[in-house]
Parts: C-alpha cells; structure tokens; sequence
C-alpha cells in the first residue's frame, strides 16, 4: 500500500512546508525582540507581551471578536440543525431545491461581493428607517449568522442520507410527538455533525475579515478589523506577540483534536480486536 | 402510515431558514442591482455601468494575476498532495494538520509576514547580503502579489487535491506503469481523470478569492497593481460611491458565475467535489 517515499519528494515537502510556515516563524521571531525592528534581531524580551496587554484597543477587540463568535455560531447552529431536520423530511421538493440555491449563493459569491450586498442592504434600510450609524453590532451579527448559516447546513444534511427513514415513523407510532422525536432519535443520531458544524461556524466567524470589514461600524470593531487598520500604518511588534498567542492557540488546538482522533481510532480498534477474541473464545466452546 | 401533521411540522421548522434567505442573500443581490441601476439621488440611469469599460485593465490584471495564481497552486499542490496520500496514515494527519495550521493564523498578519519578508531592508535581503549577492527587489512587484495570493490560498487547493487521492485506488497506477504507461502518460491518463472533483473544487477555491482580494495587493503590490477588489473596496469606504462600487460588485459576482459555469462544465460526470473541512 504505502510505499516509502523517495528522497526527492521528501525534499519537496520539506521545501513547501519551509515556505509555508516562514512568514509565521518571522513574527514568532520578532516578537521576542527586545526593540521595534523588523530586520535587526537585537536581543530576546517580553516586552511586546507586556505592550498588548496593556493596548486596551486590542484586548476590547479580542473580547469583542469571542462575543460576537459565540453568540453567532450558536444562533446558526441552532437554526442550521432545525432547518436541516425539515429540509431532509419536506415532501415538496420544489421547496427544498430552492432552499438550497439559495444556501449556495454565499458559498459561491465572494467575500467582498457577499459584504458589500450586505451592507447596501442595512444601509438601505437605515435610510428607509431614516436612521445614520446602523452599522455595528447587530448588523455583524447578522451577516455572520448568514454566512455561517450555509456551512452548517451543508455539514449537517449529508448526514440523514444513512440514516433510516424508519426511525422518526417509529418513535412517532410508539407515541413521541415530533418534537420528543427530535430530541430523542434524530439529535442523537447527527450530534457529531452538530457539533462539527459549530465549531466550523464559530471558527469562520473568528477568522472573518472581508465581510465584517464593509458591515461593521465604529461602535464593534473585531480582531481582524482592528489588525486591518494597525496594517495600514507601520505595525508595532505586540501585533506580533497576539500572532504568536494565536498561533499557539491554535497548534495546541489542533494537536489536541489529532490525539483526540487518534485515541478514537485505538479505541474503535481495541474493541474490534475484543470482539474478535470474544468470538473466537465463544467458537472455541 | 404517513401522518399529515407531522410533515407540515417539518415544512414549518425551516421556513425561518428560507425567509432568513429571502431577507439576507437574496434581498442584499437586489439592492445591489437596485444601486447599480441609480444614481446618488435614486434616479434610474446607465452611467455606472458605462463607467465600468475606465476599469478594463484593471479588470484584466485580476484576472490574468487570479489564474496565474490558481495555476502556480495546481502545480505546487498535485505533487504535494500525491506525496501526502502515500505517507503512512499517521503522517498523514500530521502533515494535513500542518497544511491546516496557517490557515488558521489571521490572514491579515500573515499577508503582512510576507512584506517584513519581502522588503528591500527585509530578511531575504538581510541574508542575502549576508552570503554577499546583491539585493533583489521583492516588495511592490506584480510577483510579490502573485506570491501572496499563492500563499494565501495554497491550502484551498492542498486539501480537495489531498481528498481526491486518497480515493484513488494505487493499483490503478500500477497497471498503468506494468501497461508501459510513462511517468507523463500515466499522470495524464490515470491520476489527472480519476482526481477531476479535487482538481476542479481546488481551482474555484483559489481561484475565487484570488480574483476578488483587495488586501494582498494593496501591502504586497504597493498601490501599483490595482485590482477589482481595491476598485470596490475604495468606493464603498473612502470615495463613497456606492452606485458605482455596485456596479463594478455585479461585473465582479457575473465574471465569476460564467468562470464556475465553465468549470462545472468540465466537470459535469462529477457528483461529488472534494469538500473542504
């Protein structure tokens, strides 16, 4: 099967990955120096760790980012796992067709296209409304709940196509309503995904640059609006100290998953290799 | 027994979902068009999309700079991703787990790493110097854009590419290559049809964002190499002309449903594309 990989094409990987991570071992380096230069490495501090935590700007920002993360992955996981439950048991198809273009649209539009759209939006609205400023909190929310929204669905859905079909009819004629059939037959059976699909939503919303940069205002400013505008002039060395954390952050996290993956897959293992001596053991009788 | 009751139940529960659609995806395309087709006062008139035939270069050098990208990625990544699926299944998980971790670092800062890089003072000179060759200019050229897009977006096309192979069936190869298939042959014939869904959702993945960014360029291409993405983001927050930021949204949104048309096209016996966590 896997055979081992020649000399040459280690070589490749070595190189890419080399590329790849460059640019993030730059800032891990030069946050550790102890003066504000980029190219001169002139002896290792903390001193830029010090400097962010007492930026009030950047740690208002950093709140800011988590609140608006959470509360917006939990409302379109919430929305997304409902909203698949009745698009995967809709009898009209038709329905259910252009429900799922329309999911499409923001997945296929670009960032920009999709923020821009959005913000012509409330701003048409706020001028209906005649009101100035309503850029900020609400209408971030919104547009990532929308974003979201898609991903969460498309991860959930995939998911009742192995499920039995039967199974919601039974819980229903052994006299569950169809909410108890819910929360007692068809949540358990897509929990994984749920939880899948919300971290991915909430993963997007920290990430998110592009759209919330045209739907947010001066009053809620996220981390990537915050770094966006410390870029436009000469960036001071703690921006690398949060890069670094972040970047710690994370590796641990994904490191941790791996392990989590790994144990998993021992563990299924493990008891596979017991059933298989069980069922030996029970022959051998 | 089918209970009527109940299926009304489930046309209910996602009916907030479409109307959320209705309000939020379709509502905004509508209000684009509507400023598209108007002027500053409401009026209906034709100027912005008249006004978008001034931004014809501009047009083209996203475009050119979006595909030489999206090809730079197909390159890097086939092979990349080839050698990946051959590791032993734990590498393999490192080693995805370390395709995925730069993605995860705000893309901002890392667009920002690579000028540090880049600059004329920057590391890269720094060590060149250093080995004693003369400095190169890196900073403000259409390559350095190029590089930032490529960068950026690598990892879109690394791990569709990486799905697809490893579905691939190596036996396949193998009898390619026992056939008297060469390297070339076999690549052509064998690999590349059996790894279209990967190869066509890695292309719209880079090619995507590549085509509409406005940040790579504005650091790495210092002002010179506008693209559609710096025309659009300038009218809506620093000239404030929404009509014709609008306008050029729609040529922008039109050029990339004709470029995923084209590309669906190809890969119309497909089903299923490589889905990216």
């Amino acid at each position: 099967m896997s055979k081992k990989l020649s000399g040459g094409s280690k070589l490749y990987l070595a190189v890419i990955f080399i590329i790849l991570y460059a640019p993030i071992f730059v800032l891990v380096f030069y946050s550790f120096n102890s003066s504000n230069s980029t190219s001169v490495f002139t002896g290792f501090s903390l001193h830029w760790y010090k400097e962010l935590v007492k930026d009030t700007a950047t740690i208002a920002a950093l709140r800011n980012t988590l609140v608006l993360a959470v509360v917006s992955s939990v409302i379109s996981t919430f929305i997304g796992t409902v909203t698949s439950v009745g698009l995967h048991y809709t009898k009209t198809k038709l329905y259910k067709k252009s429900v799922m273009t329309t999911t499409n649209i923001p997945m296929m539009n670009p960032d920009i296209v999709t923020g821009i759209s959005m913000m012509l939006l409330f701003v048409f609205v706020g001028a209906l409304l005649h009101k100035s400023g309503v850029l900020g909190f609400g209408t971030m929310l919104i547009a990532h709940i929308t974003f979201q929204l898609p991903y969460v669905i498309l991860n959930i859905l995939p998911r009742f196509k192995t499920m039995d079909k039967y199974l919601i009819d039974a819980a229903e004629d052994l006299g569950c309503t169809p909410i108890q059939a819910f929360t007692k037959v068809t949540l358990p059976y897509i929990k994984a995904e749920v939880l899948a699909a919300f971290i991915m939503a909430f993963t997007l919303s920290l990430d998110d640059f592009v759209i919330s940069y045209f739907v947010s205002g001066p009053t809620f400013q996220t981390l990537p609006i915050h770094i966006y505008s410390m870029t436009k002039k000469r960036v001071t060395p703690d921006m690398y100290a949060l890069s670094t954390i972040i970047f710690i952050v994370v590796f641990i996290l994904l490191v941790l998953s791996n392990m989590a993956q790994d144990q998993e897959r021992m563990e299924k293992r493990r008891i596979r290799r017991e059933l298989r001596q069980e069922k030996k053991e029970r022959e051998a009788i | 027994m089918k209970n009527k009751p109940s299926s009304k139940f489930y046309n209910g529960i996602s009916a907030p979902y479409a109307l959320w659609c209705v309000l939020f995806i379709v509502a905004p395309l509508i209000i684009v068009l509507y400023y598209a087709l108007t002027n500053s006062d409401g009026n209906f008139t034709l100027d912005n999309i008249k006004h978008l035939s001034m931004y014809g270069d501009t047009i083209a050098r996203s475009i050119y700079f979006g595909l030489i990208a999206t090809v730079i990625c197909l390159f890097i990544s086939y092979p990349l991703a080839y050698f990946i699926s051959k590791t032993k299944a734990s590498t393999q998980s490192v080693l995805i787990m370390m395709v995925m971790v730069p993605m995860w670092m705000n893309f901002l800062l890392r667009t920002y790493a690579i000028m540090v890089l880049f600059e004329d003072t920057g590391i890269i000179n720094n060590i060149l110097n250093a080995l004693g060759i003369s400095p190169v200019h890196l900073i403000n050229t259409s390559g350095a854009v190029i590089f930032g897009m490529v960068y950026n977006y690598l990892p879109f096309m690394i791990l569709p590419l990486y799905t697809a192979m490893t579905k691939l069936d190596y036996r396949l190869i193998e009898a390619a290559r026992d056939l008297g298939a060469n390297g070339f042959q076999t690549v052509k014939d064998v690999m590349i049809p059996l790894t279209k869904s990967g190869i066509i959702s890695g292309i719209t993945m880079v090619f995507v964002p590549s085509v509409s960014t406005f940040y790579i360029s504005q650091k790495l291409g210092g002002g010179k190499y506008t693209l559609i993405g710096d025309i659009i983001e300038m009218q809506f927050q620093t000239a404030y002309n929404y009509n014709l930021g609008a306008s050029i949204s729609m040529l922008l949104m039109i050029l990339i449903l004709i470029c995923l048309a084209v590309m669906n096209k190809f890969g119309e016996d497909q089903t299923e594309g490589g889905v990216v966590v």
